[in-house]
């Protein structure tokens, strides 16, 4: 048995599929700009939103408009997102075989600006229920919100609810919007730099935020099926500190060698690493060390946070489906923003985008 | 081989049970956490920094793992930290919103805004007893054993993975939350 795509979509402020948003990562394009004071936020922010009136319009070519009239901008994107997949997918959501997963930090966090808003509707978890629900189908929804690994968890728990045939196919979805709580803890954090950040670059000065909606179906499959398979997947901790990476990079080091064994693959196999690259300080140089010490400094890196920003819950599936479907075409995509490598130990990152055989 | 529940604990506003057996009981005037926290003698520091949601499971994971009796603080990558609720981080949230809702007096705050992810739970746990293994958060909409379940027996699936620290860990106020946590292994 095997675990392969059969349906994906991206919803982006550089498109509504992931052909346009593709193309769009080709030729270059990104929707981050500078907000002198968005949401009247005493502080400049440069972010990615996706814009309300194209938004609305994919909505309605969707036939969702009546359904969304009074959803939130986090349910219409993530609900847009997983009808399009869907329907690609050619998969009856109605079927108990098929169990729905998210993957979000914050959800519809922005309700609570509101003192009398409904806390049933604050938490993802509801959200993903209200998404199931949407699509017919009867299982309890699995949400992962595991901070900014969630869209890779939740492929992983995809992966194993297949592989153990608790379910026939999982439809991920991973969404986050912004909102003043989202900027402003961020930038309480000092995590956000006021211009286009710079993955892995010397004159780095911190993160983007964006927003986006990503969904993968996966489907358990026999052993000679052909498409995107997935072969393994890991998590593991540092267990250093709650919000600063570990300046060993252990966590992220032991999932690479632990994905590496279980995948069976070797450095020679591998067309590029999608890594995080969400230019801190601290982040790009944990990664860098991490590369190294599991022997992968040969192999090409991209990060992607240079076109969308940091998308949270959406990032691990949104840059999972733009890698694979850059090496459909043989590419590697430029890592935007980058110029001077700036990291100890050594990455082969590039802001131009360059051929693979692989 | 299959899963086992090795030992657990609850800890609600009311009461300590471990193994199912009554072991404190609240008293009038203090929080029901600290007062563990002192009757049990921890001596961890950080757990005054904490929110309700990481203080409920912080507790909760010292005493099911004091029952367990094992060597601790011992690097290891072979446990495993799932854990679940419904409403996420919920009163961090409402608590970092009180610190931005008034343009005159915005001060948010990043010592509240780093525990507005359920997840940090997780890590607090993965730092206190040096588990280098999966953690992960997730939020299910209502209480489901049978969710929960699933949820273990796929972090199995993970190689390294021999034992799994788990349960519900729900904490909507300072004075309501809910743990069952337990200790599951692979025998």
């Amino acid at each position: 048995m095997i675990v392969r795509k059969i349906g994906e979509n991206i919803v982006s402020p550089l498109g509504f599929s992931v052909e346009e948003n593709f193309t769009a990562l080709m030729s270059g394009r990104s929707e981050l700009r500078r907000y002198e004071s968005l949401w009247n936020l005493p502080f400049p922010c440069f972010v990615s939103l996706i814009p309300g009136a194209a938004l609305e319009a994919e909505l309605s070519k969707e036939e969702l408009t009546g359904r969304c009239a009074s959803s939130t901008k986090f349910e219409k994107i993530a609900l847009l997102s997983a009808s399009k997949a869907i329907k690609q997918s050619g998969i009856d959501a109605r079927s108990g075989r098929v169990v729905f997963i998210l993957s979000s930090t914050k959800g519809n966090v922005e309700l609570l600006a509101d003192e009398k808003t409904d806390f049933d509707r604050v938490t993802p978890a509801n959200t993903a229920k209200m998404i199931a629900h949407h699509f017919g189908n009867p299982n309890l929804p699995v949400t992962v919100s595991n901070a900014c690994i969630s869209g890779l968890c939740a492929q992983i728990e995809a992966f194993r609810c297949l592989m153990s045939r608790q379910y026939d196919a999982a439809v991920v979805i991973g969404a986050d919007v912004l909102s003043p709580f989202i900027v402003a803890g961020f930038q309480s954090l000092k995590a956000l730099s006021d211009e286009q950040c710079r993955p892995f670059s010397a004159n780095r000065k911190g993160l983007n935020l964006g927003e986006a909606a990503a969904t993968v179906v996966y489907q358990v499959a026999d052993d000679n099926s052909d498409g995107w398979r997935m072969l393994a997947g890991a998590v593991r901790n540092d267990a250093n500190h709650i919000s600063g990476p570990s300046r060993t990079g252990e966590g992220s080091y032991r999932a690479l060698l632990s994905v590496l064994g279980s995948s069976k693959l070797t450095v020679s196999d591998l067309a590029c690493l999608n890594v995080h690259g969400t230019s801190t300080l601290y982040n790009d140089e944990m990664e860098s060390i991490a590369i190294n010490r599991a022997g992968l400094n040969a192999v090409p890196v991209n990060a992607m946070k240079g076109y969308y920003g940091h998308t949270l819950g959406a990032a691990g599936v949104l840059e999972t489906l733009l890698t694979m479907r850059a090496v459909e075409e043989g590419k590697i995509p430029a890592t935007r923003g980058f110029d001077e490598l700036g990291v100890t130990n050594p990455v082969l990152v590039s802001s131009e985008s360059f051929d693979t055989q692989k | 081989m299959e899963p086992k529940v090795i030992h657990r604990v609850k800890l609600t506003p009311r009461s300590l049970e471990v193994d199912g057996k009554r072991v404190a009981e609240a008293v009038a005037g203090e929080s029901f956490l600290t007062h563990v926290y002192r009757q049990r003698q921890m001596d961890y520091p950080k757990f005054f920094k904490m929110d309700v949601l990481c203080k409920l499971g912080f507790i909760a994971s010292e005493i099911l793992l004091e029952t367990e009796g094992a060597e601790r603080f011992v690097p290891r990558a072979d446990r495993a930290v799932i854990l679940f609720n419904r409403n996420s981080s919920l009163n961090a949230d409402r608590t970092f919103q009180r610190t931005i809702a008034d343009p005159e007096e915005f001060y948010p705050s990043p010592s509240v805004f780093v525990y507005t992810l359920p997840n940090i739970v997780t890590g607090e746990i993965a730092i206190r007893n040096k588990y280098h293994g999966e953690s992960n958060f997730i939020l299910l909409p209502e209480k489901s054993e049978e969710a929960m379940n699933q949820a273990v027996e796929r972090a199995f699936m993970d190689g390294e993975t021999t034992s799994v620290l788990t349960g519900w860990l729900e904490a909507v106020s300072e004075t309501e939350y809910e743990a069952e946590m337990k200790l599951i292994m692979m025998m």
